[in-house]
């Protein structure tokens, strides 16, 4: 079977995958991505590296990518379609491909917003659903989206997010299932705290056949303390943390916040482990890259 | 219809400040119905005009229209004799209705009194809502007869993103979620299924980003 990435090859193998995350610097400064490469390096199949996530300003996606390919590290580049048009989004995943870059996550992206630079102009020329389409049929046809045959078609293998948690609830297997048609290879989910509505989304998706159709790795975030659970529950669009998660945070000492965190992601990584259809994780130790090596090496994941 | 509000008082004083006779001409139809540019809000805005130039010192005579419609030549002539007297229009319509007034009058200053905001509804008393952007390709049949170009804050065609929760948009908990709507509108409609199919990219060649457009009716052509 061809294999488009690194990433690929092992779901493929059938073993359990692990990706980790890595947000660009606000900053040209490559020391800090060389950095976080060292805390990944090792413990995770490939590493998803963010694209001005919560719309703020960063070094390029691409280019981290990048940084990554030099170093051995998979990279598996985020893009989202709130700062290009189709123009521009076909020649970064042409450009990105002569980089070495082998996976791609297609997403939306956080509304700006939330972010730096509110007062920007969005493009959302095409949406996710059109980006994931976009990047199969270059693979699959080798041409651009004006039928132009390619000289050499990127060849990449293609992420989508599902969100099991965001409202309504019904229509989330459906998106799920359009994201699949429309071509993506493999899904990463957002955090998951709340497992009994994860396990229905799950339940619902493997009723239709979904979990056959393409590789799904579940959302972790260590939690550092009851603040930042708080936190992610009220401030962060389409977050769930369920309020038995914020009393066990709170119910130990601040000192202990933080392994009580980890202890909570080895629980959910146990139980992901033994629910069918998922075939990873994805680790987002947001800023806190150091957690990620202590997770995989806690939960047997090398 | 159009909807605007009108500009801040201190940004309208420093538009009209270098003019001594000044016609605020307001316009009837749809920017009247948003309480933005009516008879009712030139006089007020004539009234706190008169009062600001008062206090500075500044001498200023101000006259008050308002005409039916500003984007349409039959009305404009109306205001013609006013235009005729002053020294710049102070215009309470839509931009169009603005840029109207500025083709016609080619040596006049046409000067903006309002912000223009939207196409959309009044959903209640004084809440105003925006409804559509005139893409020029219509796809509402699809979409239970919500419009996700100009409610998602995000225009998107497959879906709700992965923000919205418990029917609010991520953007503000105030603002609906577009898809949220639709899907319970198909869902009493028995049109769920609409959604399952996959909406290609949309060709925005009809909306502005095809240039400025024009409509041409050949049957109407003189």
């Amino acid at each position: 079977m061809k294999t488009y990435s690194h990433l690929h090859e092992k779901l493929a193998s059938g073993e359990f995958a692990v990706t980790g995350e890595c947000g660009p610097p606000r900053g040209a400064n490559v020391k800090v991505i060389d950095k976080k490469i060292k805390l990944l390096q090792g413990f995770v199949d490939a590493v998803n590296v963010t694209d001005n996530q919560t719309a703020i300003v960063r070094m390029s996606s691409i280019a981290a990518s990048a940084h990554l390919v030099a170093a051995g590290l998979e990279p598996v580049m985020q893009m989202v379609v709130r700062d290009r048009n189709r123009i521009a989004i076909q020649s970064d995943i042409m450009g990105a491909y002569s980089l070495g870059i082998r996976n791609i996550l297609c997403l939306s992206g956080d509304h700006q917003k939330f972010g730096s630079q509110p007062d920007a102009m969005n493009v959302f020329d095409i949406d996710s659903v059109n980006l994931i389409r976009t990047v199969k049929d270059m693979r699959d046809t080798g041409k651009d989206m004006s039928g132009f045959d390619l000289d050499v078609a990127p060849r990449m293998f293609i992420g989508a997010a599902a969100n099991p948690f965001a409202d309504p609830f019904e229509y989330r297997v459906i998106r799920l299932a359009k994201k699949i048609d429309a071509g993506a290879d493999f899904i990463q989910t957002q955090c998951i705290y709340n497992m009994d509505r994860f396990k229905e989304w799950i339940r619902l998706a493997s009723e239709q056949g979904l979990t056959d159709k393409v590789y799904i790795l579940g959302g972790i975030t260590p939690l550092k303390s009851a603040g930042m659970a708080r936190y992610m529950n009220n401030k962060v669009a389409g977050m769930d943390v369920p309020e038995s998660i914020i009393k066990r945070m709170d119910g130990v000492d601040k000192k202990s916040q933080a392994d009580e965190g980890i202890k909570i992601c080895l629980e959910t990584i146990e139980e992901l482990k033994e629910t069918n259809g998922v075939h990873g994780v994805h680790i987002m130790a947001i800023e806190w890259e150091e957690a990620v090596g202590q997770i995989v090496e806690q939960a047997s994941l090398k | 219809m159009i909807t605007a509000s009108q500009k801040p008082i201190n940004e309208i004083i420093e538009l009209v400040e270098p003019y001594k006779k000044l016609l605020i001409l307001g316009c009837g139809t749809c920017v009247k119905t948003c309480f933005a540019g009516g008879e009712d809000e030139v006089a007020v805005l004539a009234s706190a005009l008169k009062l600001s130039f008062k206090k500075m010192a500044r001498p200023i005579e101000i006259e008050e229209l308002t005409i039916e419609r500003q984007c349409e030549n039959e009305f404009i002539q109306e205001a013609s004799p006013g235009i005729a007297r002053n020294d710049a229009v102070l215009s309470l319509a839509c931009g169009a209705g603005v840029q109207a007034m500025a083709k016609r009058f080619a040596k006049e200053v046409v000067l903006p009194g309002l912000n223009t905001t939207f196409i959309g509804i009044q959903e209640s008393p004084g809440i105003f809502t925006e409804e559509c952007s005139g893409c020029g390709n219509c796809s509402l049949a699809t979409f239970g007869s919500i419009c996700p170009v100009t409610r998602c804050a995000k225009k998107l065609l497959n879906g709700p993103c992965g923000g919205s929760q418990k029917g609010f948009c991520e953007i503000d908990p105030d603002t609906p979620c577009a898809w949220h709507l639709i899907i319970e509108r198909l869902t009493t409609l028995g049109q769920l299924d609409n959604l399952k199919t996959y909406i290609p990219p949309k060709n925005w060649n009809t909306s502005l980003s095809g240039g400025p457009r024009k409509l041409i009716r050949e049957d109407h052509i003189i």
